[in-house]
């Protein structure tokens, strides 16, 4: 039977390898954002990007030289799912944003006598310069915007302690999550940003469920010591924690495998946030409060109370 | 709180009821829906371009072209005035947003002429009660004019609402299937044009302004056609339509213009069977071409189209009737596009295309195909794995996830929200997430359990420790999913939607259903029914 409930497991014990570790990881993530950069998809870098699918396969080499004939920049093209779906990205052409629309026909005339089979127009993005400069800028902000949310809601809800700490964990999930993406250099586009929010509200749910085991264990055992109190209240919340990841793994994954290669990177930002998630708020989260001097006389009549 | 009243249980089964009554007609096709009684919701889910298939234009009105053009209509207004009062002026200079020019003899009664003459310009711009709409300063001999900037901004916003009355015009005419035309912010439009998936026509058709004018060719001046001299003052200079080599030069005056067309229809010169469009004047267009016909016979007048010639024929005799005929070697497509432009009427100002979203329909029916499998499997190992963890309970759980699932469908059709790809996989998401309530529920009567308490005491403990941790745990996921409502649009908003709705639900059958389900087994309840062995 599956039983994690009445562990004793000591997390602190390993805290300053976890930080290392997480250190290790930030400072790669860092690394990787200057060295490779994200990749950006033409949701943010301008561009087009038009989904084929063929009734022949299709010897992509021979296809992109082609392209790359018609003076339009960098044209990419890759395999899409299968050999028969092709992903034709042009890179954004010089001179506003009227221009970029007569790159889907001078692409689509190519490909027309180009391509002996039958070609079936999947899909076709084209977005210019003025959207995608909105886009990468509200995207940033809408991050920015939902970290601080969650730092003013914890602040209210609990101390400004549990606040820093949480937001500390979050940051540690946001910049891994972007590290990955560099370091693989996936694509990078609007649905990712999704993800990344998200992230950043599934990791506060952890996290918050941590913390709230923790004021409950403060106020009830007012003599223990901090270290042991934060062990036992992350212990009190370990099957919880693992049962909701694990049914949330089990969801994206079936996501991942079954729901289509549109969706693909979004299901894989959000697996792994998932996971490193789930990490921080026990290895990050809960032990970034040893050093938060927080508070043991709880005023009972401020917050809610969930122990009477 | 394992109690609950009859009307309590009441309310709680008939929300859950209603709302899944709502998820129904997404499970029949349209035609079935039609024998439903008519009191059954026959609403479904309203499918995202991504994957009903369709394309997504956002367009923006060139607002620098509407001012331009504000400013070069008062340029001509101030000199006229300036010329009727013989002043003579110097260093005039046009600036982006002004005139700035040297003149004496500027006094006050020349201002007043001025704001009359531009105000009298403007009469369909200017709000009611506004006294002028220009702003002129006068530093000795230097005078300066410029627009009210709400001028500007009023002339900007009627040549926007213009533009959408006009593109929403141009798209009905070609009879497209539910198109969705809608302003956004200060000068922007979105198009929605579900089943399309190529639209290189109508994006031709909104890339024309479609400023038709009628203007007589200048044949006071020898002129070569390849190779134009300066045109006199007065005439300027076009080229065809059909060779940007050849040139054309015609008189400035307008004979008339596009607004006095009241009918355009394509159609074939009985002749030469050459594909043409013909027209129909209102009672001034009919006068003013009459004359201008009469009084130019044997004359050529130009077809100006968006500044280019389509042709330039001989007038044969006076056209009196207020009708004609344009032909410019187009084929028939051309023509139909043309006749359905001068029917639309002329845009204030270009349309340029900022962003262009088109999905062809076997992908959307693919996405739908992909999800759809993905939420069926993920389903199924989430069931599995709650009942393997929490036995009896998990049951419960997982109905309760059932039951979650067909309420953020039914919100969904009860909302008219839309359902996108993304959408999907917050559904997906939803399924794992949904659980988490009752996991958090359920480990809190484990715990009691352990520390001694009898069933009914944990379960109701269990419920009544767990509350504030689930509203705290969800409020955090719900304020992201608000921020990413606000920040995105298509797609990636119907993720928040989704999201947003599943916080919603699986928090209320947490809080109800399970629960009354619970209630309703109390008694019988023993601890191994939460996955504990009895020996605990």
């Amino acid at each position: 039977m599956f039983n994690i409930s009445g562990t004793q497991i000591n997390f602190l014990k390993v805290r300053v390898i976890t930080f290392i570790l997480s250190a290790i990881l930030i400072f790669l993530s860092i690394g990787a954002f200057f060295v490779n950069g994200l990749n950006f998809g033409i949701d943010f870098k301008g561009g087009t990007l038009i989904e084929i699918e063929t009734s022949q396969e299709i010897e992509i080499s021979g296809l992109r030289d082609n392209l790359n004939t018609l003076e339009l920049g960098d044209v990419q093209v890759q395999e899409f799912g299968s050999s028969k779906n092709l992903l034709i990205r042009v890179e954004q052409q010089l001179g506003g944003d009227q221009v970029q629309q007569d790159v889907v026909q001078i692409v689509k005339d190519s490909l027309g006598s180009y391509l002996s089979s039958d070609i079936n127009f999947r899909r076709t993005e084209v977005v210019g310069p003025k959207v995608s400069g909105e886009l990468i800028q509200s995207g940033a902000i809408a991050i920015f915007v939902a970290v601080f949310a969650m730092l003013v809601y914890i602040w209210f809800r609990f101390e400004w302690q549990f606040s820093l700490g949480a937001v500390l964990a979050l940051v540690h999930d946001v910049i891994l999550t972007i590290g990955v993406f560099c370091l693989t250099q996936l694509e990078f586009n609007l649905p990712i940003i999704a993800a990344i929010l998200t992230i950043v509200g599934y990791s506060m749910n952890d996290t918050v469920v941590v913390y709230d085991r923790v004021r409950e264990n403060l106020r009830k055992y007012r003599s223990k010591e901090i270290t042991d109190l934060l062990n036992l209240s992350i212990n009190d919340t370990l099957s919880r924690t693992i049962v909701t990841s694990v049914t949330t793994l089990l969801a994206l994954l079936s996501l991942f495998i079954f729901g289509g290669e549109v969706i693909k990177g979004f299901t894989f930002a959000m697996i792994w946030g998932v996971i490193v998630g789930t990490y921080s708020s026990i290895f990050v989260a809960a032990p970034l409060l040893r050093y938060l001097d927080v508070k043991r006389e709880w005023n009972t009549t401020s917050a809610v109370d969930s122990t009477r | 709180m394992l109690y609950f009243s009859n009307l309590k249980i009441f309310s709680v089964l008939a929300v859950i009821i209603i709302t899944l009554l709502f998820a129904v007609p997404n499970f029949f096709g349209k035609d079935q829906l039609e024998t439903f009684p008519n009191f059954f919701p026959k609403q479904q889910v309203n499918l995202g371009l991504d994957l009903q298939g369709g394309s997504h234009l956002l367009l923006e009105v060139d607002t620098e072209e509407i001012i331009k053009e504000r400013v070069e209509n008062l340029n001509a207004d101030v000199r006229r005035v300036l010329k009727k009062n013989n002043l003579n002026y110097s260093n005039f200079k046009v600036s982006n947003e002004s005139l700035k020019f040297i003149v004496e003899g500027f006094n006050s009664e020349i201002q007043k002429e001025i704001s009359e003459l531009s105000m009298s310009n403007s009469q369909n711009i200017l709000a009611m009660g506004d006294q002028t709409n220009l702003i002129i300063t006068q530093e000795e001999n230097t005078v300066q004019i410029n627009f009210t900037e709400e001028f500007i901004k009023q002339s900007v916003s009627n040549a926007v609402a213009q533009s959408l009355e006009i593109v929403r015009r141009r798209i009905d005419e070609l009879g497209t299937r539910e198109p969705s035309i809608q302003r956004q912010g200060s000068s922007r439009i979105i198009i929605q044009l579900p089943g399309i998936d190529d639209p290189d026509r109508i994006k031709s058709l909104l890339g024309q302004t479609a400023k038709l004018t009628f203007q007589l060719v200048d044949t006071s001046v020898n002129f070569d056609p390849f190779n134009p001299s300066k045109a006199p003052i007065g005439s300027e200079i076009l080229e065809s339509d059909a060779d940007e080599e050849f040139k054309y030069i015609v008189k400035k005056r307008i004979m008339v213009g596009g607004e006095n067309l009241v009918d355009a229809q394509p159609g074939f010169d009985p002749q030469t069977n050459e594909p043409i469009v013909s027209f129909r004047f209102d009672r001034i267009g009919a006068t003013k071409f009459g004359r201008v016909t009469q009084q130019n016979v044997g004359k050529p007048f130009a077809i100006v189209l968006d500044n280019k010639v389509i042709s330039a024929p001989v007038i044969r005799e006076a056209i009196l009737g207020g009708s004609g005929q344009i032909s410019g070697g187009f084929d028939s497509e051309e023509a139909n596009d043309l006749a359905i432009l001068l029917r639309a009427g002329a845009l204030p100002a270009p349309l340029i295309i900022l962003e262009e979203r088109s999905v062809g329909p076997d992908l959307g029916a693919d996405s739908i195909e992909a999800g759809q499998f993905a939420a069926i499997i993920g389903f199924i190992a989430v069931i599995i794995f709650m009942i393997f963890v929490y036995r009896y309970f998990g049951l419960l759980a997982d109905i309760a996830l059932i039951i979650n699932l067909f309420m953020v469908l039914g919100v969904l059709s009860l909302f008219q929200a839309t359902l996108t790809l993304p959408g999907i996989a917050g559904i997906i998401l939803t399924i794992g997430m949904a659980v988490d309530a009752n996991v958090l529920i359920f480990e809190r009567v484990k715990e009691e359990i352990r520390n001694g308490s009898n069933m009914m005491n944990a379960v109701e403990n269990g419920y009544k420790r767990a509350l504030s941790t689930i509203l705290d745990a969800n409020i955090t996921t719900l304020i992201a999913a608000i921020i990413l409502f606000f920040m995105a649009s298509g797609p990636v908003r119907g993720f928040s939607i989704t999201l947003a709705i599943g916080i919603f639900t699986s928090v209320f059958t947490a809080f109800t259903f399970t629960r009354l389900l619970i209630s309703f087994n109390a008694k019988r309840l023993k601890p191994n029914f939460v996955g504990l062995s009895k020996n605990v």
